[in-house]
């Protein structure tokens, strides 16, 4: 009876151990790195699938889907139209972030100097050197300005981060577009690089009258000196989750192709200017189609619960009108090689 | 019998290894190369946006940032070569040298975060500020120490590195000084020399070649050094004549740019196009260091 018992008990370990060693890789864009890595020690005991993620950088993860060397790759900038259709790939959002922008002023508080696009494209541009320029003077009335010059910090390595933040001054700044343009690595006409958001942040409060760009979940968690920004309708806003979550709602997500939504610099009184949506690429023609399903299961799990992990990091969840027309889309798009749906 | 054939194989698989990767190397960077011909070597452009790209910035930091870091490292290795063959007790010669050679031993990104955390705020917080308001008006000077603190840059990159070649330059300078016969020493010091004559006199002239290979090496290290050097850099693809200003190397911005590059395009063929500049750079630099400690270190 008890060696039956014994049985019956290594039987049933023996399942469950099988039933968690559902593995599933993916690889990509670091900035939702802490999310995924949550989501997936979440959804390990919840759902039974054990998320392999490394974020090696979208552009590195757009290549190891291309090469179909993971289940799923991730990026921050959406992939080209014509390599997801190249690739037989489908691609659909998992969160949206905000990028802000951090200085390091004596005597300046958070969310004391206010800045205009504009004048952030020419600082960055290095035509405004010192921070009691006349056009920073005349932003900020009551802020003393001191006479500093002022050290733009930037990324170094290609980023998801820079690709949000060039998109946004190309959006303001019709001279950035043409002399820079937006892309995940851009020829910076002034200022130093680092490396990650550490390295920006790091270097900002290292130099003195230092301005640099950050996600917003590092720049909260680090208690940095951020600024406000003028959004789209002219009123100027603070880094908050409800200026996020305002730009987010305005998004015209029914009209974006592979659901690439525009995010940057939306209207809306409250919208903060820079917002953006994180993507995930995944084959529709899958060799191996349980794991393209467990990965497919993975996400739906986190659309259904991983929106309050997503907000505690400052993340900023998809509407459910989105998720709802992603999960069709999954049904749809992604057949196995019986030509049925694997989802 | 097999044992030879497994030498002679393993011997010969170095080679194949060496030469497949330059030939790999010079294959991706053929798009590069024929993209923009022999302008790549001298253009300062690095817009991945546009998609044009050149190689003169990494190319001259990489040069720069080595030479700097020389400068500063031989007169020090030198000192420690000297003092741990002529002046020390001879008890605290070895505790010493295995000092020296545990130096190098640390990893390269131990440098780099301490170049980071520690010497980058330093060098951001006093010695840049008051350089540059101290040189401010005195023509040449005031533009080789210009612009804004940041902390990184040429010259913080430069100071890494010397610390980093010091130990290889020190080690092996030491070691050439001991190959010099003492009864050469000894008879200098018979006819009343003091030992800073001797060193002038007899060490350097018979080590001068050596030493000059010990360099090499040193100087080998510093131009393909990646991580130390990508923390303190400042990472910016213009050349600016101050030595606070921010740079690049070649090693750094392959390091950098890599993860962002899509298969298939311009930026990674020009990525490896740098990897073969430095390669081939490397390759002189080590080739001619080896041919100058040859004669030494065979005695």
């Amino acid at each position: 009876m008890r060696i039956v018992g014994m049985a019956v008990a290594i039987g049933l370990a023996v399942v469950a151990s099988g039933a968690s060693a559902q593995q599933i890789t993916g690889a990509g864009a670091t900035f939702p790195a802490p999310v995924y890595t949550k989501w997936g020690e979440a959804a390990k005991a919840a759902a039974g699938i054990e998320l392999n993620y490394q974020a090696i950088g979208s552009g590195g993860g757009q290549n190891q889907i291309l090469n179909r060397t993971v289940d799923f790759g991730a990026s921050d900038a959406p992939m080209d139209p014509a390599k997801l259709t190249e690739g037989k790939l489908l691609q659909f959002p998992t969160v949206m972030g905000a990028v802000v922008v951090i200085v390091n002023l004596p005597d300046i508080k958070a969310n004391e100097i206010k800045l205009t696009g504009e004048v952030l494209a020419d600082i960055f541009a290095g035509t405004i050197t010192k921070w009691n320029d006349p056009k920073l003077v005349a932003l900020n009335p009551g802020v003393k300005l001191p006479s500093l010059a002022i050290a733009p910090v930037h990324r170094a390595d290609g980023s998801g981060t820079t690709f949000v933040f060039t998109s946004y001054l190309s959006a303001v700044s019709p001279d950035w577009k043409s002399k820079v343009g937006a892309s995940t690595s851009v020829n910076w006409p002034a200022g130093a690089g680092a490396k990650g958001n550490d390295g920006v942040a790091a270097t900002t409060h290292n130099t003195r009258g230092g301005i640099g760009y950050v996600e917003n979940a590092y720049a909260t968690q680090n208690k940095l000196v951020t600024t406000q920004l003028r959004n789209k309708a002219g009123q100027f806003v603070e880094p908050t989750m409800a200026a996020f979550s305002a730009a987010a709602a305005s998004g015209d997500w029914a009209n974006a192709k592979n659901y690439a939504v525009n995010l940057i610099d939306q209207p809306g009184d409250k919208s903060w200017p820079i917002v953006s949506a994180t993507f995930i690429e995944l084959p529709k023609d899958p060799k191996d189609p349980a794991r393209s399903a467990a990965v497919m299961k993975f996400f739906d799990w986190a659309y259904g619960n991983g929106d309050s992990i997503a907000s505690g990091l400052e993340y900023i969840p998809l509407p459910a009108p989105v998720k709802a027309a992603v999960r069709s889309v999954w049904h749809a798009e992604i057949k196995g090689p019986d030509g049925k749906p694997v989802m | 019998m097999i044992f030879a054939a497994a030498a002679r194989f393993a011997g010969a698989f170095v080679l194949i290894l060496l030469g497949a990767i330059i030939v790999l190397l010079f294959l991706g960077g053929l798009g590069a190369f024929s993209r923009f011909g022999p302008i790549f070597l001298v253009s300062a452009a690095w817009d991945p946006v546009k998609e044009v790209f050149g190689a003169a910035v990494p190319i001259y930091g990489t040069v720069v940032t080595s030479i700097l870091a020389l400068i500063m490292a031989v007169p020090i290795a030198f000192g420690i070569a000297f003092y741990l063959t002529e002046l020390a007790p001879v008890w605290l010669r070895r505790p010493v040298g295995t000092a020296v050679e545990l130096l190098a031993a640390v990893p390269s990104i131990i440098y780099g975060m301490w170049g980071f955390f520690v010497i980058a705020p330093v060098m951001a917080e006093y010695i840049q500020p008051f350089f540059i308001d101290s040189f401010e008006g005195i023509p040449i000077l005031e533009d080789l120490f210009a612009g804004p603190p940041f902390g990184t840059g040429i010259l913080t990159a430069s100071l890494i590195l010397a610390v980093m070649v010091i130990p290889f330059i020190a080690a092996t300078m030491r070691d050439v000084f001991e190959t010099v016969p003492p009864v050469y020493k000894e008879s200098a010091y018979g006819v009343g020399c003091t030992t800073w004559e001797v060193m002038r006199s007899i060490v350097i002239p018979y080590t001068r070649v050596s030493v000059v290979g010990g360099i090499m090496l040193g100087l080998g290290r510093a131009l393909g050094e990646t991580m130390a050097v990508t923390f303190v850099i400042g990472n910016t693809n213009r050349i600016t004549t101050s030595l606070f200003g921010p740079g690049n190397t070649i090693a750094s911005i392959v390091a950098l740019e890599f993860p962002e590059s899509p298969a298939g395009s311009l930026k990674l063929s020009s990525l490896l196009a740098l990897g073969f500049i430095l390669f081939v750079i490397s390759f002189i630099v080590l080739a001619i260091s080896r041919l100058l400690l040859r004669p030494r270190l065979k005695t």
